[in-house]
């Protein structure tokens, strides 16, 4: 399983070489590994059918509780076969999309590596490894979006897609963790096991929303739909695959597979309904604004998702019974519909509604498919999607929910219905239209997928049995948690869900008719209004601007600003536990040492004097009075080598200072006016208070000596040397002593360095004819 | 007698601060002297005072007597004092060539790396 989940990344690598040997139909070798894994998965689908799982582990991090963990159920493996299944005709479509695209390579290399994180988070059984492909999805289809990075406005959506999907990743790892807290497990299916641990818990609230906010960026719930119809921007293939059965689906997934451990309560249905109805609906309508093929599917990617949460809301058995089947037979129709978009996008060379016409008798392949989507999309049997809008409805139906619900599935539905007539059918029927160039069938690759896809709707529609037995079944009762008894059925009566149905049809019909008239009047109202996709615009100008302000008042570009910047946040942080968690401490009094209080008072006065000193004279003297009156405090308690090294230092740093200053030129001023002199005194009285007090409080404290006893005890013993001081600089710590003298030798060089450069600088000074 | 030195290290600390806030490269150089003195200081507090009473090992003896000074700090210090020397030494060459090559000691007028903003110039200067 592990090996499953890597073998994409490691193919990824060697994707552009293998396109570089064979060409073109690199795409055709590719999709071996995909098909492969298609059947390695397929392989499951008896046992799990008959409700087993597995469980397969690795270890990685044992010591924080992370592996490498996959779990197969019903619902992880219905999501693995649509993703490899999927990936498998979206290679061969690659290939033959962007054929002799000099990026070829590189584009097969994302899109593994994609396929290969979408894998491992839908099998992730332990929660950060489920958030590391969580991430990986992010960052992959970050790649993809932006696959024509040449144009700005690919490069937009892709950020804006990393930074939706990605800050709600975020915002999903503190869920994940939280609930691994509470419930003492990183592995998803022991937490989930004992879901009302997590239900009853006090941080079950946090928990739910941070792993919704999670689940409804990626998903594109309002109000974070707007990255997604943007993410048009990437080429066909990549929508086809990300909008179809994985990226976006991956939130409904992360929603399912939750759903026994947090779902069920109240706040869950009220959530999940009022957003995915929301969802819907508006994704239903920006739908039918649009005239774009791909904006037009996109759009109804988010009322699917919309549905989706919707139902997982519900919670009933119905609801996760019609969630999954839809997910099911949304992944084939729409997988189909945005390669036929894209197939007619390359042979006509547009995908603007109005332009498309009787491409029915140039592209019979394609319009087949794009027929067959259509009616399963617009749900009229004998498609899949026809039971799986009579599931909604019955999810819907169910006696104890108010009517609003099917009245809110209703809508949602007649507008998807229309747009499935539109994308469907109106370009390939009536006289041909006008299109940038002449329309043409594509190739093979370009609609064997879609035709499959397509086929399959109706092959589930018609045997649903089978649909039932090893796709929905046991996804839905993943999902539930607990065993249900699925029977998808075509026909079971004239009941209130067939009227649902019809009513829909009628409704749809009638979109249909007026949707020239509904598109123009619907664009007319949406452009006035303030959308999220303008939100994230002002919200990213916004943070440039913070940044920017942040900027220009911490880094003016004064030295002396820098400084202020460095105090004031030293005194902060010196401050401020000091005042909030300190207790106090008793300020011994010192016993009065003359000696002691003789030096101390000379090195007050020496240092005092230092600021208000105007003569460079005196202020090397002072400099050696306060070198000196340290030595005299190291000599009088016993630390005489410190007291020598400190008088030849000072010595030497005043002879070298004495030769310097005296090279410089003005020092009685330092252009400090009054005010900037009253708060400069004031910050430093501030660092100086905070260093005596920081000083005090700890020197009132006991000493762990733990250290200086090892050296006294082995200083004798193992060094054989005397003066510990010294034992300890050349023994104990000697690469720290050369260290130290590397820093010399280093400061040597650099002095010689500078002093050297100086002809130079004035050779090139005197060649530009500077005054220097 | 901590309490004593660690006032002192107090003021060096705010002394060497208030120079390090100026714009004169000179009395920055001060600062920076200053607060290394500063810094030795407190390291030396910190390990405790004991008066005359170094840390040395007796002949005759194989361990230092209890009541010698702590001799880790002392160590620490050391290698500190020496390289701050070197900061100190360094700092210098480098503001007496700074100074050569840009003719002013005045951090305010040192603006090669970071140039005033267009519009804004001398919007920071006081007097």
């Amino acid at each position: 399983m592990l090996a499953a989940t890597l073998a994409p990344f490691v193919l990824a690598v060697f994707a552009p070489f293998v396109r570089r040997r064979v060409g073109d139909s690199a795409g055709w070798v590719l999709a071996v590994l995909p098909a492969g894994l298609t059947l390695y998965f397929a392989q499951f689908l008896g046992p799990v059918a008959s409700g087993e799982t597995f469980v397969f582990a690795t270890e990685w991090v044992p010591a924080l509780g992370i592996s490498l963990s996959f779990y197969v159920d019903g619902l992880s493996l219905l999501f693995a076969l649509l993703i490899s299944f999927i990936g498998t005709f979206i290679v061969l479509y690659a290939g033959a999309y962007l054929k002799g695209h000099a990026d070829l390579g590189r584009f097969f290399m994302f899109i593994l590596m994609f396929m290969g994180s979408m894998l491992g988070l839908v099998l992730s059984d332990n929660v950060v490894t489920l958030f590391v492909f969580w991430e990986l999805t992010s960052i992959t289809s970050f790649l993809l979006i932006g696959f024509n990075h040449d144009k700005p406005r690919s490069r937009r959506a892709a950020l804006q897609a990393l930074v939706v999907t990605g800050g709600g990743g975020l915002a999903l790892l503190a869920g994940l963790l939280l609930m691994a807290q509470i419930g003492g497990s990183m592995e998803l299916s022991t937490l989930l096991a004992n879901g009302d641990v997590l239900r009853e818990h006090p941080w079950y609230l946090a928990v739910l929303i941070l792993v919704l906010a999670g689940a409804f960026t990626k998903s594109a719930q309002v109000p974070f739909h707007f990255w997604l119809p943007n993410a048009m921007e990437a080429p066909t293939p990549v929508s086809a695959y990300l909008h179809s059965a994985t990226m976006v689906k991956a939130g409904v997934y992360l929603l399912a597979r939750m759903n026994p451990g947090l779902g069920g309560t109240e706040i869950w249905q009220i959530i999940l309904m009022s957003f995915g109805g929301v969802t819907l609906l508006v994704g239903a309508i920006l739908a039918l604004r649009n005239t774009d093929l791909k904006l037009m599917l996109a759009q109804t990617t988010v009322a699917s998702l919309g549905l989706l949460v919707f139902l997982m809301g519900i919670g009933e058995d119905y609801a996760i019974e019609a969630a999954m089947a839809y997910l099911f037979a949304h992944s084939m129709f729409k997988g189909a519909l945005f390669m036929v978009a894209g197939s007619v996008d390359h042979g006509t060379g547009t995908r603007e509604l109005g332009r498309l016409s009787g491409l029915g008798r140039v592209m019979p392949f394609t319009a087949t498919a794009a027929g067959l989507a259509a009616l399963s999309m617009s749900g009229l049997p004998p498609f899949f999607g026809f039971i799986a809008k009579e599931w909604v409805y019955k999810g819907t139906l169910d006696g104890s929910l108010p009517l609003i619900l099917t009245a809110v599935a209703i809508t949602g539905n007649a507008l998807m219905f229309a747009v499935a007539f539109l994308v469907g059918f109106k370009p390939f029927f009536g006289e041909p239209g006008d299109t940038p160039h002449k329309p043409h069938e594509g190739s093979l690759g370009l609609w064997v997928g879609a035709l499959t896809l397509a086929v399959l709707s109706l092959f589930f529609g018609l045997f649903s049995g089978f649909a039932e037995t090893y796709f929905v079944g046991p996804a839905a009762v993943a999902v539930a948690g607990i065993p249900l008894a699925v029977d998808l059925y075509l026909w079971g009566g004239f009941k209130a869900p067939v009227v649902a149905s019809i009513i829909t049809v009628a409704l749809g019909a009638f979109f249909f008719w007026q949707s020239g008239r509904l598109s123009a009047w619907l664009a007319r109202v949406i452009d006035a209004l303030w959308g999220p996709d303008k939100g994230y615009d002002q919200f990213m100008d916004g943070m440039i601007g913070l940044a920017r302000w942040v900027t220009d008042v911490l880094q003016t570009g004064y030295l002396r600003r820098y400084m202020l910047v460095t105090f004031l946040t030293l005194a902060a942080v010196l401050v401020l536990p000091q005042v909030s968690l300190s207790d106090g401490f008793v300020l011994k009094t010192p016993p009065f040492d003359p000696l002691v209080w003789a030096i101390g008072l000379l090195a007050v006065v020496g240092t005092l004097a230092i600021p208000f000193t105007r003569s460079r004279l005196a202020a090397i003297m002072l400099m050696g009075v306060l070198g000196l009156s340290v030595a005299f405090v190291f000599l009088l308690f016993g630390a005489p080598d410190l007291a020598f090294t400190q008088l030849m230092v000072e010595t030497l740093s005043v002879v070298i200072l004495a030769l310097v200053i005296a090279r410089l030129p003005v020092f009685g001023t330092d252009w400090r006016g009054k005010p900037r002199f009253v708060g400069d005194a004031v910050v430093a009285a501030l660092i100086g208070g905070a260093m005596a007090y920081l000083l005090l409080s700890i020197t009132a404290t006991p000493l762990d000596l733990t250290l200086s006893e090892f050296f006294s005890a082995r200083s004798y013993t193992e060094a054989y040397g005397r003066n510990i001081v010294n034992v300890i600089l050349v023994d104990f710590r000697a690469l720290d002593t050369l260290g130290e003298i590397a820093v010399v030798a280093i400061a040597g060089v650099a002095v010689l360095g500078l002093l050297a450069f100086r002809h130079i600088d004035r050779a090139s000074d005197d060649k530009t004819g500077s005054t220097s | 007698m901590e309490t004593v030195l660690a006032l002192l290290v107090g003021l060096l600390f705010a002394i060497s601060a208030y120079l390090l806030l100026s714009s004169s490269l000179i009395r920055l150089i001060l600062g920076v002297f200053v607060l290394g003195n500063a810094t030795h200081l407190m390291i030396f507090v910190l390990g405790r005072l004991t008066r005359e009473s170094p840390p040395l090992i007796q002949y005759g003896l194989k361990a230092a007597e209890p009541g010698i000074a702590n001799p880790l700090p002392q160590a620490l210090i050391l290698t500190a004092i020496v390289i701050s020397f070197s900061l100190f030494a360094f700092l210098l060459v480098l503001s007496y060539r700074a100074y050569q090559s840009l003719d002013t000691i005045n951090t305010d007028e040192m603006r090669v790396a970071e140039p005033e903003p267009a519009g804004t110039l001398l919007r920071g200067r006081d007097v």
